[in-house]
């Protein structure tokens, strides 16, 4: 007996019950395609998020005052503590960071005539828009001596452009007013894309002097040399700061130092975990399935069991009818895998393509549909199939 | 005597099989001794309850004695295993049921594939080409691709003993074969065992209708678990004379 002959009997008692088949694969079917969507939407989520950070920069590192230390929320006092001595010790010091930029931030209305929107402003220096990935599009950054002398200079965002200059006209060149405080606009900003580009970037000091009226820093924007060398960027960081501070061994930081790619990694698990979940829940609408698998086999066995008479009276092992029912289930919870797979794939195409999310093939996914389709059939179908083999051929051919 | 020269098909010796019901044993064969061999026809005789049921399935290596030996074409069967005397049914034995048991929604060829399946000696090319054979052995050449739902009761009991030729077996057993069929099939199927037997086939019909018995070449009768006859019929009838003076059909 040959397993080739084995799968041909299978096959043919199959097709002798197309119907049956099918609907038994429908949960199978159901089961999988759902696992494959999941999985398939849950990495390009990933992605997708993934690539919205990068456009953040993958080497970003944010530094501010800490908001709490010891349980105790911070006073004013503590939230001072960023200083441009800081700044200046990063940026002379750090073997691991490409650019640092000391960060004030103030926000209020930007006007233009009769035009006015909301913005939020950056003082920095030149190198925050390399640290945050911004380009121009047109006139030019301002440079150090600006900042030096607290030049009421800006560059904006393609939002407040499009918000201030309706007519398309261009800025450059032009004074606008914010929070009544004329500056000249000397560059605009390239696009980048969601909530990114209603920004104004000035200047730290004029920030300082001219509009916040303070002589701390509210952040400290870096940027690590590369993304591999953001871990030790971070330990870098913080030992400048720590001994800018004088803070003594066993102390708390005043400060706290963020980097995106522990960002990315925490977001990463937590939508790994959510995507797990999905897919559980999906995988237990395939356990379903293979209930059901058991099910008809049961009744299918029980239907045929003048037809298992048969075959073992004319020389069928006992194990060749074991294997014969076990092949069976296989076959169905295979093909409807195969099915799911295909209406799977087609499905998270359909919703990807509708959220633009970008397209991950996940060929670990369908091997783990189908191997999990494998032992779907062979586990629900191995009772089934054991009772066809356990029984008696006198007893099978008389069953009425 | 000419017929001992024949080879020794079926050779049962003191056979008794019990059964447990309960807490009593019922003895089914009370010591049944007979030999057939190659080329009769042999009727086996007896009301319900003879133990004729039991001698089928023992004859056809379904079960095994309690005692004595039974020797299929020379090999003992007592000590064999499950699997090995399914591959002995395999080889030597061609079953034909009361109620066809052909296989639903397939074909008649397919049908008759059917133990071949099971013998991994046998290619498919070889496998159809003996299925046919077998067909047209039975006057099925124009059937072969009917559904087994398709066909009359007679053309599917044909479609069963083509599947009991299949194998080229040493003896066919046939159980009531012509139990579910109307006098005329009857006569029809007898017609066709008898032209079996004449090629030389060896054949086993168990039955409990005497009328059969005419056209065999022996007829052993049981009762109560004995064999209380084994004569030779020296004058076998002809089922296809007996089917030719049957009035026509309307």
């Amino acid at each position: 007996m040959n397993f080739a002959n084995l799968i041909h009997i299978a096959l043919r008692a199959l097709s002798s019950n197309k119907m049956r088949c099918l609907l038994t694969m429908l949960g199978i079917i159901i089961g999988v395609s759902s696992v494959i969507t999941m999985m398939f939407l849950g990495e390009s989520q990933k992605q997708s998020i993934r690539s919205e950070i990068s456009g953040m920069g993958t080497n970003l590192i944010i530094i501010q005052p800490a908001w709490e230390r010891g349980g105790v929320r911070a006073s004013a006092a503590d939230l001072q503590r960023l200083r441009v001595a800081d700044f200046e010790a990063l940026r002379n010091q750090s073997a691991y960071l490409r650019s640092v930029s000391p960060v004030v931030s103030a926000s209020g209305q930007a006007i233009m005539g009769a035009n006015n929107t909301p913005a939020s402003i950056t003082g920095c220096v030149a190198q925050q828009l390399d640290i945050e990935n911004y380009t121009i599009e047109d006139g030019s950054m301002w440079g150090d001596a600006d900042v030096r002398s607290a030049s009421k200079v800006c560059v904006i965002g393609s939002e407040i452009c499009s918000k201030l200059f309706p007519d398309g006209s261009s800025p450059v060149g032009q004074t606008i007013r914010f929070n009544a405080i004329p500056v000249k606009v000397v560059g605009t900003l390239k696009e980048k894309g969601g909530d990114n580009d209603d920004r104004i970037f000035m200047p730290y000091t004029t920030v300082q002097r001219r509009m916040a009226g303070i002589r701390h820093l509210n952040a400290i924007y870096a940027s690590a040399a590369t993304e591999e060398a953001s871990t030790a960027a971070v330990a870098e960081i913080k030992e400048i700061l720590r001994e800018q501070h004088r803070i003594h061994q066993g102390d708390e930081d005043d400060f706290q130092v963020m980097s995106m790619t522990e960002m990315l990694e925490s977001l990463n698990s937590i939508l790994g975990i959510m995507t797990l979940i999905l897919s559980c829940i999906a995988g237990i609408s395939l356990v379903v399935g293979g209930i059901g698998i058991m099910n008809i086999m049961y009744v299918s066995v029980t239907e045929r069991t003048r037809e298992i008479g048969l075959r073992m009276s004319i020389g069928a092992k006992s194990r060749h009818i074991l294997l014969q029912f076990l092949i069976e289930s296989v076959i169905i919870s295979l093909a409807g895998g195969i099915i799911g797979v295909m209406l799977g794939v087609g499905l998270s195409t359909l919703i990807i393509r509708l959220l633009d999310y970008p397209f991950i093939f996940n060929g670990f996914a369908i091997f783990i549909s189908f191997a999990v389709c494998t032992v779907t059939g062979v586990f629900f179908g191995w009772y089934p199939a054991r009772k066809a083999s356990r029984l008696n051929p006198i007893d099978a051919l008389r069953y009425e | 005597m000419a017929q001992d020269q024949r080879a020794e098909i079926i050779r049962m010796e003191r056979i008794r099989r019990d059964f447990r019901v309960g807490s009593e044993t019922v003895h089914a064969l009370r010591g049944v001794s007979f030999s057939i061999r190659e080329g009769e026809f042999v009727t086996i005789m007896g009301t319900s309850g003879s133990g004729k049921s039991t001698l089928l399935n023992l004859l056809g290596c379904l079960d095994v004695p309690t005692a004595g030996e039974y020797y299929l074409d020379g090999i003992p069967v007592r000590r064999m295993s499950g699997n090995e005397r399914a591959t002995l049914r395999n080889r030597k034995i061609g079953f034909v049921f009361q109620s066809y048991n052909l296989l639903p929604k397939t074909t008649a060829v397919e049908n008759v594939e059917l133990p071949l399946l099971y013998n991994s000696t046998v290619g498919r090319a070889e496998r159809r080409a003996r299925a046919e054979r077998a067909l047209r052995d039975v006057g099925l050449q124009d059937r072969m691709n009917h559904r087994s739902n398709q066909m009359s009761g007679g053309q599917q009991q044909r479609v069963a003993i083509a599947r009991a030729l299949v194998n080229d077996p040493v003896i066919i057993l046939a159980d009531e074969a012509t139990g579910n069929l109307d006098t005329r099939t009857s006569f029809e199927i007898l017609t066709l065992f008898q032209r079996l037997n004449a090629m030389g086939r060896t054949i086993i019909f168990v039955t409990h209708n005497p009328e059969i018995a005419l056209y065999s070449s022996r007829t052993i009768t049981l009762r109560d678990g004995r064999i209380i006859e084994d004569r030779i019929n020296t004058d076998v009838a002809s089922a296809a004379e007996t089917l030719a003076a049957m009035p026509p059909e309307e």
